[in-house]
């Protein structure tokens, strides 16, 4: 209780500025020290760059597009039901939405409804934290059988996105499904598999994807990675949650636990890796005699790698993973041991199979594109136009999040790197690259709202996204859950018109 | 009230580990106070790990503060922010350094408002013997603390550093990332 005033008086305490200098803004629209600046994605990166770039610059006018007609990214799209903890940092970028200086502008699409040029021609600065939409992909025979699919995938899917509504996948016909990865994203679609269904019921998972996950027969999950417990890409609060899970076994191999004298100098470099090796070793060991009737399964598969899916005998869709053993070796070039394999193979049954080996970032037009790399090539989050050496800055474009530096990261991460970036932009602003004397035709939120009445885009404020929230808060009610997810486009349109 | 919930909940799980203390949390690239050491002119502890062990062992019985605060039920803390300047408050006995942070405009984050689930109210205790006063971090409070910029042996989250009488006077630095994020002339605002 104290909790909730405490922050209802924070709001209000920043509410306070804006209103005593509200007015004299609003006479001032033409005044010189306005710098309108366009935030492309509204996830954690896109609002910590709004944040400070509000807090940094007081005649920043900030607008904030999303091809969706919800902001918030991943955090409403990638993490999982069963953290409303992590999700809470909403209520900060809600109050960022709050400012006068700000506006959202959701169900907007770069490329499609406005291009990068048009924005660029409108905006002193326009910052790309549109993250990575897309997966990368094994590149190994029999990729696109039934039953395969990406994580990203899979999470959209149970958290509603309303491009995987529909993904449907099979849960029903096997009782094996083989995770291939072990990071954070793996550990949350284990999670969400073999998390007893009364506990997943008061999250906000959609309603489909709860029915999906009670008619599931699946038992038994394999977490398979190429290292070694060592190297695990987990962090420990995730690897200590899915430990913990009620009625689920563990199963990690005694001799995977094994450790060579460059492992050990892994640990003593790195304090979480040592921290989840320990979780590992003490879960493989805690986990002995007792007596496990009818309870499902989490193994955890070191050094191994993927080398075929093989179709079952139907032919079209998958019925097990052949996975080759490795062993690591430390790589000439950067010291960092590496997977290597053996030639030795077995095969592993499955009907369902995650890929979770990373996103991946997707270009758009007219932006220069790291294809190797995934990202936009940068320095301090400023755009290059190629990723040599002799790159020269694209002037008033800027990268943050995932797009700038890969998709890794926690949420708390894009503060830092949007601090960088709108660190870039000030100074740039303070040399005067931005805002050249002779160029006075850069009309920001107008220039924006022409372009989108011109070209009959009809977009959600951030009000819109506000009737949504309601909506799914009310429905959810219903439900003893937070929320019950719009997941469908036509739906959230319609809520946000209401 | 909820992070005092959750700072139960994470002690009631915690393992009854000693070696939580400051010196086994360093990772050996041996970052310590970064950024700190040089420019304030505050109690500076010299930064290796075998200095701070000793430190750790010859002020475990210092009680000559605790007697003098007991009555007050406020303390006073300063936080030295990430430009170098410094702000002193005074905080209820009970109240978080988070909170405490956030009613006094101090630029200090808390994304999961005191759940425990982001490190981005990380500070750092700029005084050991004001560090061992505190209670061993949970290993809820570690997994964060895993994932925080700059971290340090005697950093905590502030959201779980809660005012007691023993911590009149103490000192917290926020943490200036470790990268170069930090640019000249860049000087983040106040609300």
């Amino acid at each position: 209780m104290a909790r909730g005033l405490w922050f209802l008086s924070r709001a209000v305490g920043r509410l306070r500025p804006l209103l005593v200098q509200g007015p004299t803004r609003g006479f001032s629209a033409s005044a010189p020290e306005q710098l309108h600046v366009c935030v492309v994605g509204s996830g954690p990166a896109g609002f910590y760059t709004a944040d400070r770039m509000l807090k940094g610059h007081e005649g920043a006018q900030v607008d904030i597009i999303d091809r969706l007609p919800t902001p918030f990214g991943l955090v409403r799209s990638g993490v999982a039901p069963d953290h409303p903890e992590t999700k809470i940092v909403v209520n900060q970028f809600s109050r960022v939405a709050a400012n006068g200086r700000c506006s959202f502008f959701g169900n907007v699409t770069l490329g499609r409804d406005i291009s990068l040029s048009e924005l660029h021609k409108t905006y002193h600065a326009v910052v790309l934290a549109y993250g990575a939409e897309s997966d990368r992909s094994l590149g190994i025979p029999g990729e696109d059988l039934r039953g395969i699919h990406s994580a990203r995938e899979f999470v959209w899917w149970y958290n509603g996105h309303p491009d995987m509504c529909d993904l449907c996948p099979d849960l029903k016909n096997t009782e094996s499904a083989v995770v291939l990865g072990q990071g954070n994203v793996a550990l949350d679609v284990a999670r969400i598999l073999l998390r007893c269904k009364a506990e997943l019921a008061t999250t906000d998972i959609t309603d489909y994807a709860l029915d999906a996950l009670r008619g599931s027969t699946i038992r038994k999950v394999y977490l398979v990675g190429r290292r070694g417990p060592v190297q695990a890409a987990c962090t420990a609060k995730e690897l200590r949650e899915i430990l913990g899970l009620k009625n689920v076994r563990i199963c990690i191999k005694e001799s995977d636990l094994l450790t060579t004298p460059a492992d050990e100098e892994e640990m003593r470099n790195s304090r979480i890796q040592r921290r989840v090796y320990e979780l590992l070793s003490k879960a493989a060991s805690a986990h002995g005699g007792n007596n496990y009737n009818d309870q499902k399964e989490l193994h955890f598969l070191f050094f191994r790698r993927p080398t075929r899916f093989i179709p079952a005998e139907n032919g079209s869709t998958i019925g097990a993973v052949q996975l080759e053993k490795t062993v690591l070796k430390g790589d000439e070039v950067t010291g960092k041991q590496v997977a290597v394999g053996t030639g030795e193979f077995e095969d592993l049954k499955c009907g369902l199979v995650l890929k979770s080996i990373g996103y991946k970032s997707l270009p758009v037009q007219g932006l220069p594109f790291d294809k190797n790399r995934g990202v936009v090539p940068n320095l301090r989050g400023r755009v290059l136009n190629s990723e040599s050496e002799t790159a020269t800055v694209e002037r008033g474009l800027y990268v943050v999040g995932w797009l700038k530096r890969g998709p890794t990261g926690i949420v708390a991460t894009n503060l830092h790197c949007a601090e960088e970036t709108v660190a870039s932009i000030l100074e740039d602003d303070k040399k005067g690259v931005l805002r050249p004397p002779s160029d006075s035709k850069k009309h920001g939120r107008t220039g924006l709202l022409e372009i989108l009445e011109q070209k009959n885009v009809r977009f959600v404020p951030f009000s819109g996204w506000e009737k949504i929230d309601s909506m799914e808060k009310m429905a959810g009610q219903l439900r003893n859950k937070p929320r019950e997810k719009i997941t469908t486009w036509d739906g959230l349109q319609k809520a946000a018109n209401e | 009230m909820f992070p005092r919930i959750s700072r139960l909940g994470a002690r009631l799980l915690r393992e009854p580990r000693a070696e939580t203390r400051a010196g086994n949390l360093l990772n050996s690239g041996g970052i310590l106070y970064q950024g700190h050491v040089n420019r304030h002119s505050t109690p500076v502890v010299t930064p290796t790990v075998l200095s701070l062990r000793n430190v750790l062992l010859s002020t475990a019985t210092s009680g000559d503060q605790d007697e003098s605060s007991q009555a007050k039920d406020k303390i006073s803390v300063t936080f030295v922010n990430k430009d170098g300047s410094e702000k002193t408050i005074s905080v209820p006995i009970g109240m978080s350094m988070l909170e405490a942070a956030h009613e006094n405009d101090i630029e200090l984050e808390g994304a999961c408002e005191g759940s425990l689930a982001c490190s981005t109210c990380h500070v750092i205790v700029m005084d050991v013997n004001y560090y061992n006063k505190l209670e061993d971090p949970a290993d809820e409070e570690n997994d964060m603390l895993d994932l925080a910029f700059g971290l340090t042996e005697t950093s905590r989250l502030g959201c779980q550093v809660i005012a007691k009488p023993e911590l009149d006077g103490m000192r917290l630095a926020l943490p200036v990332a470790t990268r170069n994020f930090a640019v000249d002339g860049y000087v983040p605002k106040p609300h």
